[in-house]
């Protein structure tokens, strides 16, 4: 009998097919782990993510007034706040609030709007890798 | 005994409504606001900031508020059209209607209401930078029921 070997490169272009399909399916909720987002962002981008890229990234203004650690902090592990009207915002990093990247319409519905709002321009698929593979490596 | 009982439970049952009746005209009437909110309107508007009640502006407002939402106070708040269209349709049913809100606020902001200035005419325009208040955008900074919809004059708290 033939063993059914799954290569690893394939294996990853499931995971992030998974991810994709999940995104396009949105306003549904569906959950997902901010691994398998990762991937997906990664399999668009064509690149690996670079965590490093990513906090450089995170912390910069990009042109307009506030840069992600506006609201988010510069080290979001614990609660930011908005930078106009005050609110509380959770951790975003993911081992400090098991909430995040969990929701795929949710992480590309923020996305959309606060890469706007920091760089008037939608955020690439490497630049979102790059954030996230970041938030990924803080850990408790 | 039990016969008796149950004949007087019509007007137990009468006497608590009437009472659940009263109850819900004196609230209405110290906090005509109190609105129940839809949960989409909160888990939407309230995270970014306190998910105003929807009577404290006028209907005019909300559907220009909802038609700007990419452009909104400086912040792209876009949303899903359905999304969009269910909160549009709870605000403008909830819109406040009573004469003082009847009125549209400059820019279409609760804090440019002609009765939103007199309410805090009493400020001093420095209190409102405060670091803990920020700016009159934040209500529950001093209205401690804030985000249940209460604004009565008993729970406020003025941080220093």
């Amino acid at each position: 009998m033939k063993r059914l070997v799954i290569r690893r490169s394939s294996y990853f272009a499931l995971l992030a097919g998974a991810g994709l399909a999940c995104a396009a399916m949105a306003p549904v909720a569906h959950a997902v782990t901010p691994a398998e987002q990762l991937a997906g962002y990664t399999a668009q981008s064509g690149a690996p993510a670079v965590p490093a890229r990513g906090q450089q990234f995170f912390n910069a203004r990009q042109g307009r007034e506030w840069s992600c650690a506006s609201c988010h902090g510069a080290m979001p592990t614990q609660a930011g706040k908005h930078a106009s009207t005050g609110k509380s915002i959770g951790a975003l990093a993911p081992a400090f609030n098991p909430e995040r990247f969990t929701d795929a319409a949710k992480t590309e519905k923020w996305f959309r709007r606060n890469c706007n709002d920091v760089a008037a321009r939608e955020c690439t698929a490497s630049e979102k890798a790059d954030v996230l593979s970041w938030l990924m490596t803080l850990k408790r | 005994m039990s016969l008796r009982f149950h004949t007087h439970v019509p007007q137990v049952l009468f006497g608590l409504l009437a009472a659940l009746g009263a109850l819900q005209v004196a609230m209405a009437d110290g906090d005509k606001r109190m609105v129940p909110l839809l949960p989409k309107y909160q888990q939407e508007c309230a995270a970014c900031h306190l998910a105003y009640p929807p009577g404290m502006l006028p209907a005019a407002s909300w559907k220009r508020v909802m038609a700007t939402l990419p452009k909104h106070y400086g912040t792209d708040a876009s949303l899903d059209p359905a999304t969009v269209k269910e909160l549009s349709t709870w605000l403008g049913a909830n819109a406040g209607t009573y004469k003082r809100v009847s009125e549209e606020p400059p820019q279409d902001r609760i804090s440019t209401s002609a009765w939103f200035e007199r309410k805090h005419r009493k400020l001093a325009p420095d209190t409102w930078k405060r670091a803990a208040i920020g700016s009159s955008a934040n209500c529950a900074a001093c209205h401690l029921g804030a985000d249940k919809g209460s604004f009565d004059d008993d729970h406020i708290r003025i941080p220093n």
